[in-house]
């Protein structure tokens, strides 16, 4: 369903900037700062010429306004209150109607259907008070393409606001949970992060697992108990072939795909012992990196691969350890109060997120990768398995309630808090889920 | 001295030499479905699931992120012993389980641990290797219901499923 949609979406940026104009103190949100107050923005729906392009336009002004509502940043203004039409904005914006609504930002676009079908959407970004265009950009996509210009534009106006990269153009990949805890079926699901698009890729016939994404988006790797031999697979997300990753004598676990995609590594099991291993994708050479009596698990390679972070119960409870990505150099990082699991990087290197658990409870944190700096950003009965957006601003992880002994509760959903601990929101599923890995932008 | 022994086992298994664990992994797939307790009424067959889970008790626990075997457990383990030697033609397949307090990967890892302290225990006491085979379920299929340490206790546990 998503796959002609980007095949199609000749990610053509016709013009990078329409017209540019001098800024002067323009409109800036500072993302570093904790519960900024969200910037009230007039998100205007795209113009079009026909009832199709009208409706098209209205569709796309929802998904960008919605998108950036969710990211707690922005507050979309309420178009009933706009003071200018569609129309009128087509020729100049009244300044001063939208500064009596408040709005400090403002979003205009129009939505052209080309003689073969194609879609030419364009917008541009208005500072009100600076009455300057931010920004101004112009796509093509095929007709069912527009969901995605949308979150392009969402994109394009929140790296412009806070000059941080956007996060809207990408989806997530989790596992999709139904029936009795003793019985739970699990299914591989994959959606747009704003939960559209969704499509289960499993059937729910074997237990799955911990998926993740590849770099380039078009393989996951994930756990699954085919045939009740749990191991690590890769799915191919275009052909739909599964593969089973090598020919290990025991579990293999906790997959995570290497920065540039040529490289899974993973946990093997053997005698009930558990070490890291990598395999190269190309060669198929399978490399031991850890080599101890203890626990080795959950393996993460920084951005730039040069090392790994994982998690060990080696000192007596589980920790959080950063070595070279040659196994060398293994040094432990967590030292606070309580166990450490999950140990995710960042994608801009300067953060290790991770689950801390301790008697009151389960944590979603962060830390410097030399275990400095160490902050909460949310805590539950249980919640765990931090993934990063890949602006590195932004996790998404699981909350898992407690069950009473008749069965009720155990729900698990999935949930998106800001790096600054504020604005965690459930990301909408069809059924529970948990495990869930973000994508980089799509390309 | 153990570990560093297990550590040799699982270098040279991965360059494919192991055979034992070949032999164990080729056995009792998921051909043998698990022998479901269908017996009607009270008639067990000697040396099924039914009779292992009715006549010896297929499980043993553990307390809360460790996987060294209770006395208790050795004693109930001890049974199992006499069960497979009983019935030679019998696999066993050990699943190991782990409460739902702790996380997915390592509880994957924990449950492993638990699995082989029940397998190793069987062989020390005679039981073939070739014989058992370890799976590791995590924290994913709970036996009891409930966030409390009754049903936690209950759910820290290694099983065992005749084949």
């Amino acid at each position: 369903m998503r796959m002609p949609a980007l095949k199609a979406l000749s990610l053509a940026l016709l013009a990078a900037l329409l017209w540019t104009l001098p800024a002067t103190a323009e409109v800036v949100i500072d993302i570093n700062k904790p519960n900024v107050q969200p910037m009230p923005i007039a998100v205007t729906n795209f113009a079009g010429a026909s009832g199709q392009e009208t409706q098209m336009g209205r569709d796309i002004a929802g998904v960008v306004a919605a998108d950036l509502e969710r990211s707690g940043l922005f507050k979309p203004i309420e178009q009933k209150a706009f003071i200018q039409s569609v129309e009128s904005l087509q020729v100049q914006p009244r300044f001063a109607d939208w500064k009596a609504v408040n709005a400090q930002a403002l979003v205009q676009g129009r939505v052209e259907q080309t003689q073969d079908g194609h879609l030419r959407v364009e917008f541009r970004l208005w500072d009100v008070f600076a009455e300057t265009q931010m920004v101004g950009q112009a796509y093509n996509a095929a007709p069912q393409g527009w969901r995605r210009i949308a979150h392009m534009v969402a994109d394009a106006i929140y790296k412009r606001i806070t000059g941080e990269e956007g996060y809207f153009d990408t989806q997530i990949v989790y596992v999709a949970e139904s029936g009795p805890q003793q019985k739970r079926i699990k299914r591989l699901a994959i959606m747009d992060q704003d939960s559209e698009n969704h499509r289960f890729l499993t059937d729910g016939q074997e237990l799955v697992l911990t998926p993740r994404f590849s770099p380039n988006q078009r393989e996951i790797t994930y756990m699954s108990y085919f045939r009740n031999q749990p191991r690590v697979y890769v799915l191919h997300l275009d052909s739909g072939r599964r593969e089973l990753l090598g020919d290990f004598p025991g579990m293999t676990f906790a997959p995570r795909f290497s920065p540039d995609g040529n490289k899974v590594i993973m946990s093997l099991s053997q005698e009930g012992n558990s070490n890291i291993y990598e395999m190269d994708l190309r060669t198929r050479h399978v490399t031991r990196l850890t080599n101890d009596p203890f626990i080795d698990t959950s393996p993460s390679y920084s951005p730039d691969s040069a090392r790994i972070t994982f998690n060990s119960d080696r000192s007596g409870t589980q920790q959080l350890y950063v070595m070279n990505a040659d196994g060398s150099s293994q040094q432990r990082i967590s030292f606070g109060d309580g166990r450490y699991a999950t140990p995710v990087w960042s994608p801009r290197g300067d953060l290790v997120a991770f689950t801390k658990f301790k008697s009151d409870g389960f944590y979603i944190g962060v830390m410097r990768p030399d275990g400095s700096g160490e902050r909460l950003l949310t805590q539950g009965f249980l919640v765990e398995g931090p993934t990063w957006a890949p602006n590195g601003r932004v996790l998404a992880f699981w909350r898992q309630t407690p069950t009473d002994s008749a069965g009720r509760g155990g729900t698990v959903k999935l949930y998106s808090i800001d790096l600054t601990g504020y604005n965690e929101r459930q990301i909408v599923t069809p059924l529970d889920g948990s495990d869930p890995a973000w994508s980089p932008l799509i390309p | 001295m153990k570990m560093r022994f297990l550590c040799v086992v699982a270098a040279v298994a991965l360059l494919g030499a192991c055979s034992t664990e070949e032999q164990a992994k080729g056995t009792g797939t998921t051909t043998a479905a698990p022998a479901a307790p269908s017996a009607p009424t009270a008639q067990v067959t000697p040396g099924s699931q039914a009779d292992f889970v009715k006549n010896v008790g297929d499980r043993v626990f553990f307390d809360f992120d460790k996987y060294n075997l209770k006395p208790e457990g050795r004693d109930q383990l001890a049974k199992w012993v006499a069960f497979l030697k009983k019935f030679p033609n019998d696999q066993l397949v050990i699943e190991g389980h782990c409460d739902e307090r702790g996380t997915r990967e390592y509880n994957l890892a924990l449950g492993e641990r638990r699995a082989n302290s029940v397998k190793d225990f069987l062989v020390a006491q005679g039981v073939q290797a070739s014989r058992l085979k370890t799976i590791s379920y995590g924290k994913e299929r709970p036996a009891v219901l409930g966030s409390n340490e009754a049903a936690w206790a209950q759910n820290r546990r290694g099983v065992g499923v005749v084949q």
